[in-house]
């Protein structure tokens, strides 16, 4: 009965914030056009909290002849609108895809504002399962420190899940999305603009923003390999800049994550415990990284959990 | 102590949802849960000493992943037949299933002292509970505060645990064991270890729980410690924890899951 109550409570709760956000003046999504027709809006380096509603990543869309595909839906129910409607002002061509380059929040959350017929969810086949394992705790997460109600129907999970690579035909821009094997989380996507050879990371690329190894450590590394192949001409990180030169712009969260794993490996060698490694490892690389007292330890306990694994 | 049975389990994760959530309202370092049922649901009707003489419980106050909180429980004498720490039980007061672990130690443990690593779903007390072999109960405990941000407390990369499930490491800290001693031992075992708990709306492919559920460690037969875990147990479940070998011999371990799996390891011990 209780559970039944505040269930309703919260729908309730859901509801009057989505209204009271319809009848305010939508704030001004700031865009920049990095390329032809491909949009950035930047985010900023700070934890989400009810300040900034947890919209701190970068998010987009990029516009074809006939398409646009929106990639990362924003940080909150209330910048999915946002940036729809942004959408709305710069272009009348439909949105035909919504693509999530991982399940973290900042990047999902706007999902269910471009939930429509013919708008097609692109997603890491893992994502439906990341989601489904992640929302429980997520929708806990939102109402007690971002502030807004978060109900099962705002996780979208993809229609459209990649295993490897998917073509998305834009009209006159073909986009080629790439899934990766665990490396930031075990659900990454990337994607490849042919057009303007505009390579979008998601949060395979941080700049600024300390790296969070959510994932794999080793995976991440290696992804880096792959990536630098790639011949794009820029690049837009998950956090950082709109749009960074590439594949420079892989300098520091590749020597980051080396030297995570280096120092790493030499504490298991010398039978280091995790709490050792946590308050050791590392610590020069502070002035280098936004957000560093609030992640570090973390990619330090996740990684070290990893790393003991790896002669195995 | 009471071992949860299966079918109190899905009113004991209900009952634990209703405290998390009253707990996320009640700000502050809140004993509510604790107070007014887990204390009479776990030792039901006997007292607890707050004592600094027994042991001690170190958490970090934030927790950087919730997915993975390094614990450590020390205690404060050594095991000797006449006096000695018989049981350890370690409850999260808000997560959806409060009993975390119960360790059994022996004598021949030679120290009491477990290090692990768990999942945190809220802020939360963890609470360390020592049966000593006169029959009294002391507690220490934390508070730990599970950081925000896009972590989740499961795992990070199920499939890589899953693809070495059962995998085990004995880790000392030289080659040769001390005779008479405490010797420091880490037991690494590969495990998904996974909750269970998940939105169902979202995925059809539901991940059932998957969890070790006991740990037995024994020297040449004998035990050293046994443990029952539960869902709070990180994924690649990690226990550092003494022993005292009076000669060389065979350190095992025999592990369950609730899936009725079995894996066990043993590495010779030389003095
Ligand atoms: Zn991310």
């Amino acid at each position: 009965m209780i559970l039944l109550a505040s269930r309703y409570l919260i729908w309730v709760f859901a509801l009057f914030m989505l209204m009271s956000w319809d009848q305010a003046t939508a704030e001004e999504l700031s865009l920049k056009e990095i390329a032809t027709g491909v949009y950035v809006h930047q985010g900023v380096h700070q934890l989400p909290n009810q300040h900034n509603r947890g919209e701190i990543a970068n998010i987009g869309f990029i516009i074809g002849e006939h398409c646009i595909a929106v990639i990362d839906s924003g940080g909150s129910p209330y910048q999915g609108f946002a940036l729809k409607q942004q959408i709305g002002k710069h272009s009348q061509i439909p949105i035909c895809y919504v693509i999530n380059t991982h399940v973290h929040p900042d990047h999902i959350y706007g999902n269910l504002a471009f939930k429509a017929v013919g708008v097609s969810f692109v997603g890491h086949h893992k994502l439906t399962q990341a989601m489904a394992l992640r929302a429980p705790f997520y929708r806990e997460k939102a109402h007690s420190e971002l502030g807004f109600a978060l109900s099962p129907e705002h996780f979208v999970p993809p229609d459209q899940p990649v295993k490897d690579t998917l073509e998305l035909d834009l009209g006159g821009r073909t986009l080629r999305v790439t899934a990766h094997p665990t490396a930031h989380t075990d659900n990454d996507l990337s994607i490849f603009d042919t057009q303007t050879e505009t390579l979008w990371l998601g949060d395979l690329l941080f700049m600024g923003h300390v790296p969070v190894v959510d994932g794999s450590l080793n995976g991440w590394l290696s992804e880096i390999e792959k990536l630098r192949k790639i011949g794009a001409k820029q690049v837009v990180p998950g956090h950082g800049p709109v749009v960074a030169a590439w594949p420079l712009a892989l300098m520091g969260e590749e020597n980051y994550l080396k030297r995570l794993q280096t120092e790493i490996r030499a504490a298991i060698k010398a039978g280091k415990t995790i709490e050792q490694a946590m308050n050791e490892i590392g610590q020069s690389m502070r002035p280098d990284w936004q957000l560093f007292d609030d992640f570090h330890k973390r990619n330090i306990a996740t990684a070290f959990a990893e790393l003991e694994w790896e002669d195995d | 102590m009471k071992i949860p049975v299966t079918s109190s389990r899905i009113l004991m994760i209900i009952a634990g949802l209703l405290l998390a959530s009253q707990a996320l309202r009640a700000e502050g370092e809140d004993e509510t849960a604790w107070n007014t049922t887990l204390k009479q649901q776990f030792f039901p009707n006997r007292a607890i000493e707050e004592d600094q003489q027994t042991l001690e419980i170190t958490a970090p106050y934030r927790a950087e992943d919730p997915a993975l909180v390094p614990l450590q429980i020390t205690s404060k004498f050594p095991q000797t037949k006449e006096n000695f720490i018989k049981n350890i039980t370690v409850i999260i007061d808000n997560n959806p299933v409060p009993f975390s672990a119960s360790f059994d130690f022996t004598p021949e443990s030679g120290k009491a002292d477990i290090a692990t690593r768990m999942r945190f779903n809220a802020y939360t007390h963890v609470r360390a509970i020592a049966e000593t072999n006169d029959g009294k109960l002391h507690m220490a405990k934390a508070f730990v505060k599970a950081s925000g941000g896009c972590s989740a407390p499961i795992g990070t990369d199920l499939e890589a645990a899953k693809a070495r499930m059962g995998k085990m490491k004995f880790r000392f800290d030289g080659d040769k064991a001390t005779l008479g001693q405490p010797n420091p031992v880490q037991l690494l075992i590969s495990h998904p270890n996974i909750t269970g708990m998940q939105m169902d709306q979202i995925s059809r492919m539901v991940q059932p729980a998957h969890y070790v559920t006991e740990v037995k460690v024994s020297f040449e037969g004998k035990a050293v410690m046994t443990t029952k875990t539960d869902i709070a147990i990180s994924a690649d479940p990690n226990l550092r924890f003494y022993f005292a070998p009076d000669k060389a011999g065979e350190l095992k371990a025999e592990v369950k899951d609730n899936l009725g799996n079995t894996y066990s390891a043993s590495q010779a011990v030389t003095p």
